[in-house]
């Protein structure tokens, strides 16, 4: 092992999980028996219909859910409950109404006993980042559906995680954010190094951001599959692999 | 690269007003005073009217001038002076107290699900049993005094406050409190920096409410049994036939309602400036 690959830490590995639910007296096992393992850096991509268990599976990685059997490791720790090498961004932004952006954004930090000048001073710096330093004593109300998700991803990098968990981060905008904040997202993932699992119902947002998409069926409908997206980045979502890797992935979904 | 904002900026015009823009603005406040205290004025004017023309029998409804120096003859010579002070204590010690039970306890109950399972049927059961219902028996126990009355006021008004921070706790929007677990807070941070400011505009209202019962029940109490205080004049002032006089302390006691209502109101403005419901 190489001193580089020492220092840089994220790494992911589940074994064995599995995940059951009850639901109107009827047992429904959304996870059976799943090994998978995300190397530092690497952004994953887990897609599926609904009731596949994909946010099941993003739950239990962040600590916000157990599983029944198995276990996840990171960075070859077993986790248990939540952690501060991981942030969690939800689909909805889930700022607190009555902090301006600024104190939104450093609300993680101070969670984390970190003083509150100091938390400022680095959340500014990731406002900057996703282009709202204008908009620093703004409350949640005045901003707009996707101004408010880039302050929760704002508040997700200003605790400096090694693990980035997405669930379906940009799946109540309108089209044309969400491209932007696509971009956004690749852009911030490179430039910060960080491992980034990403569930998304959206297959082109799956193959735009992801270096392996994990494919997620629903009980008795097969087996997960992993698929490898080897296109150079930046991606252009209208060239000829890129589309070749869409109409691949629409397959396995039996849509043509 | 920074990214370029699919939102316009926020823009303020320049301001430069001319005379014109100055008059039509003065016009615009002018409207805008009509329509929110035209209804208002209307009412009272045909009060007026009505009762000087005998179109109502003035001996019941005195014209509002008779009953504005009513007013301002008992304002002036302080023979109200010390009803308005005894009333204003009642209520105010009997407030204070229900929202410093009723916040914290509150709070608790909307946390603690075994407590507000074990105290709901009996705060339900006290809620829906009339407060002067209850009168007589305060005065059993606490005598004819100041503590009674401060007491019923206090039972009263408990309820709305009590309730109202209940439900704003419970109301919390779990989303929320799963964001703060997160990053890594404790349950006595997340109560502190989710729960409690969340809870604010819902305790305002209950706020609200028990302020204006507290001025409810100081009125019925001192009707009841008392030698002074604003719901004593009204009584008094109709035994004695000084019409006027009775319209005048009813009038003083909307007035007392109105200014704690906009004094919460202001406080509530300034706390929850964040907040849409309260503006």
């Amino acid at each position: 092992m190489s001193a580089v690959e020492t220092m840089r830490r994220g790494e992911i590995s589940v074994r064995g999980l599995a995940k059951s639910f009850t639901l109107n007296g009827q047992r429904l096992n959304v996870l059976r028996d799943l090994n998978l393992s995300v190397a530092p850096g690497e952004s994953l991509a887990i897609v599926g219909p609904s009731g596949c268990g994909k946010t099941t599976l993003l739950r239990v990685l962040a600590g916000l859910e157990l599983p029944d059997t198995g276990q996840v490791l990171i960075d070859g720790v077993p986790v248990r409950g939540l952690g501060r090498e991981r942030a969690i961004i939800f689909q909805e932004p889930r700022l607190l109404p009555w902090l301006s952006v600024l104190g939104n954004v450093s609300f993680g930090l101070e969670l984390r006993g970190v003083p509150q000048s100091q938390a400022q001073a680095r959340a500014r710096h990731y406002i900057r980042l996703v282009g709202l330093a204008d908009f620093e004593t703004a409350y949640p109300r005045q901003l707009s559906g996707g101004m408010a998700q880039r302050v929760g991803i704002a508040r997700a990098l200003t605790v400096q995680p090694e693990i980035l968990l997405l669930d379906e981060p940009f799946g109540a905008l309108d089209a044309m954010t969400k491209l932007t904040m696509q971009e956004e997202l690749a852009r911030i993932w490179r430039e910060e190094a960080l491992t980034m699992v990403l569930v998304t119902h959206d297959l082109e947002e799956a193959i735009f951001l992801a270096d392996r998409v994990l494919v997620l069926q629903r009980e008795n409908m097969g087996a997960p599959r992993l698929i490898d997206i080897s296109i150079p980045r930046p991606r252009d979502r209208s060239s000829g692999d890129f589309v070749k890797m869409r109409r691949a992935l629409m397959a396995e979904f039996g849509l043509h | 690269m920074t990214l370029q904002g699919l939102d316009p900026p926020f823009s303020r015009p320049v301001a430069n007003p001319s005379g014109a823009v100055i008059l039509r603005r003065g016009g615009l406040v002018a409207r805008r005073f009509a329509t929110r205290y035209g209804v208002l004025i209307g009412f009272l004017a045909f009060w007026q009217v009505a009762a000087t023309l005998g179109w109502v029998n003035p001996a019941i409804f005195p014209p509002i001038d008779q009953i504005a120096t009513a007013l301002w003859g008992a304002l002036a010579d302080g023979s109200l002076t010390d009803d308005i002070a005894i009333s204003l204590q009642r209520a105010g010690i009997a407030f204070v107290a229900a929202v410093g039970l009723g916040i914290p306890l509150g709070l608790l109950m909307g946390q603690i699900r075994v407590i507000e399972r074990a105290l709901d049927p009996i705060l339900q059961l006290f809620r829906q049993t009339s407060a002067l219902a209850l009168y007589p028996v305060f005065i059993l126990i606490l005598g004819l005094g100041e503590t009674s009355k401060v007491f019923v006021i206090f039972w009263a008004t408990l309820f709305p406050i009590l309730l109202a921070t209940i439900g704003g706790v419970k109301e919390v929007d779990a989303k929320l409190i799963e964001m703060a677990r997160s990053y890594g807070a404790r349950q006595t941070t997340v109560f502190r920096r989710v729960i409690l400011p969340a809870s604010v505009p819902a305790i305002f209202v209950g706020l609200r409410l028990s302020a204006t019962t507290s001025l409810l029940l100081l009125i019925a109490a001192e009707m009841i049994g008392a030698n002074k205080g604003i719901g004593f004049q009204v009584m008094n002032a109709q035994y004695n036939f000084q019409i006027p006089l009775m319209f005048a302390a009813i009038f003083l006691l909307a007035m007392l309602g109105l200014a704690a209502n906009a004094v919460l109101v202001a406080l509530q403005n300034h706390l929850c400036r964040w907040s849409v419901a309260s503006r």
